[in-house]
């Protein structure tokens, strides 16, 4: 059972603005949570495509009840890859972002597009997806529910940080760069068709976490 | 920010400078002169994989976008 989630923002600020902002959003005040950062594989493609690996290491702060899942000793940091294509002739950056370890405990992939939005100029639309599954036995629902939510918060963190990587560069204050057109209907159905009668307790709704 | 190599930081710093100039002036741009940035990038890389396998860190051999091949 994998949790989904899906939504789409409008980033207002130029695509090529976006890509350039998107290598340079580390560090930045809402990113206390990245430990470090390197480019690990790097490519120009015959038909001039930039393909990127990144390496991130993360803390992994979680709530007490789910500390119980990790054996005394083991490493709590996550390494976190990240892929990704930018094609500069037809305007797209698409990531591909996971976790490598602690992967039976929970596992998050995220996909990102990026492209200049149809309706607005001078304008970005990002569609985001994500996919997070758990295999404890007898634990992975409220595991799931636990990294949806903090999958979400960190989403608001990593738009700001993105936003304030974009005002650096534009040489603005940070502002408004970002209109919300959440979208998320379709998570909506998906949780719905797939929840089980379960009698598994989900504990009350988890403060942040990163 | 820093590198998960202690030692490479300065290296990525560098790259990272070169890169991003390079990035926005020439790539966005259609410009398909040389990279400028080789030099450093090796540099760079010996330093950080050599971390990556002190550390075991479990990245080798991980096929480029792998878990999106079976999503829609």
């Amino acid at each position: 059972m994998v949790k989904y989630f899906c939504n789409n923002t409008d980033i207002r600020s130029a695509w090529d603005h976006v890509v350039s902002a998107f290598w340079q959003r580390y560090p930045n005040p809402f990113s206390t949570h990245v430990l470090t950062e390197d480019v690990v594989y790097r490519e120009v493609t015959v038909d001039h495509r930039l393909l990127t690996r990144r390496l991130l290491k993360k803390t992994n702060r979680l709530p007490r009840w789910a500390e119980r899942f990790f054996p005394a000793g083991m490493s709590r940091s996550v390494y976190i890859v990240e892929d990704s294509i930018v094609d500069p002739v037809n305007r797209s950056l698409t990531t591909y972002t996971w976790n490598l370890n602690h992967t039976t405990l929970m596992s998050v992939e995220e996909r990102c597009i990026f492209q200049d939005s149809v309706e607005q100029p001078a304008t970005t639309q990002l569609k985001r997806e994500a996919w997070i599954s758990s295999g404890v036995y007898g634990f992975s629902r409220p595991i799931q529910e636990f990294g949806l939510a903090r999958f979400k918060s960190n989403q608001v963190k990593s738009m700001k940080g993105l936003e304030y990587a974009l005002s650096n560069l534009q040489g603005e204050a940070p502002q408004r760069l970002l209109r919300d057109t959440v979208k998320d209907a379709s998570e909506k159905a998906r949780e719905a068709a797939k929840s089980l009668a379960s009698a598994a307790t989900v504990p009350k709704k988890p403060q942040q976490y990163v | 920010m820093n590198s998960v190599g202690e030692a490479c930081t300065d290296l990525k710093r560098e790259y990272d400078q070169c890169f991003n100039r390079w990035f926005a002036e020439k790539f966005l741009k259609g410009d398909r002169s040389g990279d400028p940035c080789t030099e450093t990038f090796q540099k760079y890389q010996r330093c950080v994989q050599r971390a990556i396998k002190e550390k075991e860190i479990p990245i080798d051999g991980v096929e480029f976008m792998g878990p999106n091949k079976d999503k829609p």
